[in-house]
């Protein structure tokens, strides 16, 4: 479950930072396990993402899984991200897991859901 | 250490993950012995029947077993038979309390006393009520060090005015320690209060015995002593439960029902409305004299020796912090895994065929306490062995390989 990459987009999270302008942004949290999400988006008058930062704790899935995602994201159009599913987001992430830890690894794609509604 | 009991509880015949099963999250809940399971389906098979309803010798019987089940468990928690009323859970136990003593004696500007050390199911039913009642709940602080309550914080709010109810646990689910709780009641009577016990997690490791202890109010949880779940009781002082009123009413909580009132039925009956979890009562009978076989002696002092070799073992981790990093604790043993979350080092532990259990343990204000989000847990009972915690240990020194520490 713990590969190298995923070790890696924990100990060393490209874009785990908080942005002084967000056009878009939205926090989870899931209560059973207390790890939390916070994503910010910055979106050009093309309606694209031009960046995708996160802040937050909580588990090594939970946080990899959203470094992973919002790397994916970045300078796509909104359009194509509100049509990004929870297949596809699973699939980023690239390791098996247990219906619990989906919750997890799933909490950044809830966010991003939520920032984009 | 080996145990001679682990042969009676079939799980263990089972594989995790292609391992053998090391469970050590009995303070979640128990495993069940082949005595219980055959008890439950034996009543199935043989005596299904509804109770305190037929004239028929099947209805009789189920009767029978029904009530000397009461029996049992009554001398297990050292009560009158009257005085044990069978509920769903030690959750149902500590709401009934609250809903039908509390409301009829909480007051505005009352005090409920709770400690931080609390699970959820003794906060949450006394917020419910100070909120209704306009009375106010506080919490007597734990030291982080040792995991006990705060001496002089206890002193202090012990004598507050107007405190009406003090609810405590006697064994944290969390860190193991164990309440004075002889002393704790004697102090919060004299103050005019009335006393709550959860003694859920003390059930399981030792003799408990409420009349001795002085308390007003006691819970016990029957999935966590070898019963199935969905069965609990309640023990509350004759002259209290005879003044309250109903909880849950319908039938057989009642004496006589006319179109406008009823009269209700002696106690404890008149807390066991509507057809009870039969099957699971006569099971926790079973499950008490699993126990009394085995002695409380000497499932006390097994698993203490399980305790202190757990945390004997795990202070040889620099990794590893423990809450509180003593050994004088019961059936439990909190830790960390240096900066790694809880919920990962279960995923390490899992693929090894180690169950324990993570998260806030339904405990959060003791977390905020402890100023952490979340803790594992590793609990044992007397299935448990002491080569469990050497795999535990090795399934740590895994985590601390898989996650670079």
């Amino acid at each position: 479950m713990y590969s190298q990459i995923i070790l890696d987009y924990y100990n060393n999270p490209p874009n785990k930072e908080k942005m002084k302008k967000a056009t878009l942004s939205a926090a989870e949290a899931n209560t059973s396990c207390g790890d939390q999400i916070e994503i910010q988006l910055k979106i050009d008058n093309k309606k694209k993402i031009t960046e995708a930062k996160f802040t937050g704790t909580g588990c090594i899935i939970s946080q990899a899984s959203a470094s992973m995602l919002l790397e994916y994201i970045e300078n796509k159009p909104l359009k194509e991200v509100k049509q990004l599913t929870e297949e596809k987001a699973l699939q980023l992430i690239g390791i098996k897991l247990t219906p619990i830890r989906m919750k997890c690894a799933l909490l950044a794609w809830k966010t991003l859901k939520k920032a984009i509604a | 250490m080996v145990s001679k009991w682990k042969k009676d509880f079939p799980i263990f015949s089972k594989k995790i993950n292609g391992r053998k099963l090391i469970y050590l999250d009995s303070a979640g809940t128990s495993q069940k012995p082949k005595q219980v399971i055959s008890s439950e389906s034996e009543f199935y098979e043989k005596y299904n029947s509804n109770i305190h309803r037929g004239v028929n010798t099947l209805s009789e019987h189920a009767t029978q077993l029904y009530e000397n089940s009461r029996v049992k468990t009554a001398e297990f928690m050292g009560a009158g038979s009257d005085e044990v009323v069978f509920v769903r859970n030690a959750t149902e136990g500590i709401n009934l309390v609250a809903q039908s003593y509390g409301r009829q004696h909480v007051k505005k500007g009352d005090t409920i006393l709770l400690t931080e050390m609390e699970h959820h199911s003794n906060i949450i039913p006394w917020q419910l009520l100070a909120t209704e009642k306009g009375a106010k709940v506080e919490y007597v602080e734990v030291d982080k060090e040792t995991g006990k309550l705060d001496e002089l914080d206890l002193e202090r709010k012990l004598s507050s005015q107007q405190m009406a109810i003090f609810a405590f646990t006697h064994v944290s689910n969390v860190l193991g320690t164990v309440n004075n709780v002889k002393k704790l009641a004697r102090l919060a009577k004299s103050n005019g209060a009335t006393v709550v016990l959860d003694s859920c997690q003390s059930f399981p490791h030792m003799e408990v015995n409420v009349k001795n202890l002085g308390v007003d109010f006691a819970v016990l949880s029957g999935h966590k002593i070898f019963a199935p779940t969905g069965i609990g009781a309640l023990y509350g002082r004759k002259e209290l439960l005879e003044e309250m009123s109903p909880f849950l009413s319908g039938g057989n909580m009642i004496s006589t029902v006319s179109k406008e009132s009823a009269t209700w039925n002696e106690v404890p009956w008149k807390f066991e409305a509507g057809t009870p979890n039969i099957a699971g009562t006569i099971a926790l009978g079973a499950a008490i004299d699993y126990m009394n076989r085995i002695g409380m002696k000497n499932i006390e002092n097994y698993n203490n020796k399980l305790v202190d070799y757990c945390v004997s073992e795990l202070q040889k981790l620099p990794f590893i912090k423990i809450y509180p990093p003593l050994k004088e604790k019961v059936g439990a043993v909190a830790f960390n895994v240096a900066n790694i979350h809880p919920h990962d080092v279960a995923s390490v532990l899992d693929n090894e065929g180690i169950a324990i259990r993570t998260g806030h343990h339904c405990c959060q204000p003791l977390m905020n306490a402890l100023g952490v989000n979340a803790t594992c847990r590793a609990s044992f009972q007397i299935y448990n062995e002491f080569s469990d915690v050497d795999s535990l240990v090795n399934a740590l020194n895994k985590c601390k390989k898989v996650f670079k520490l």
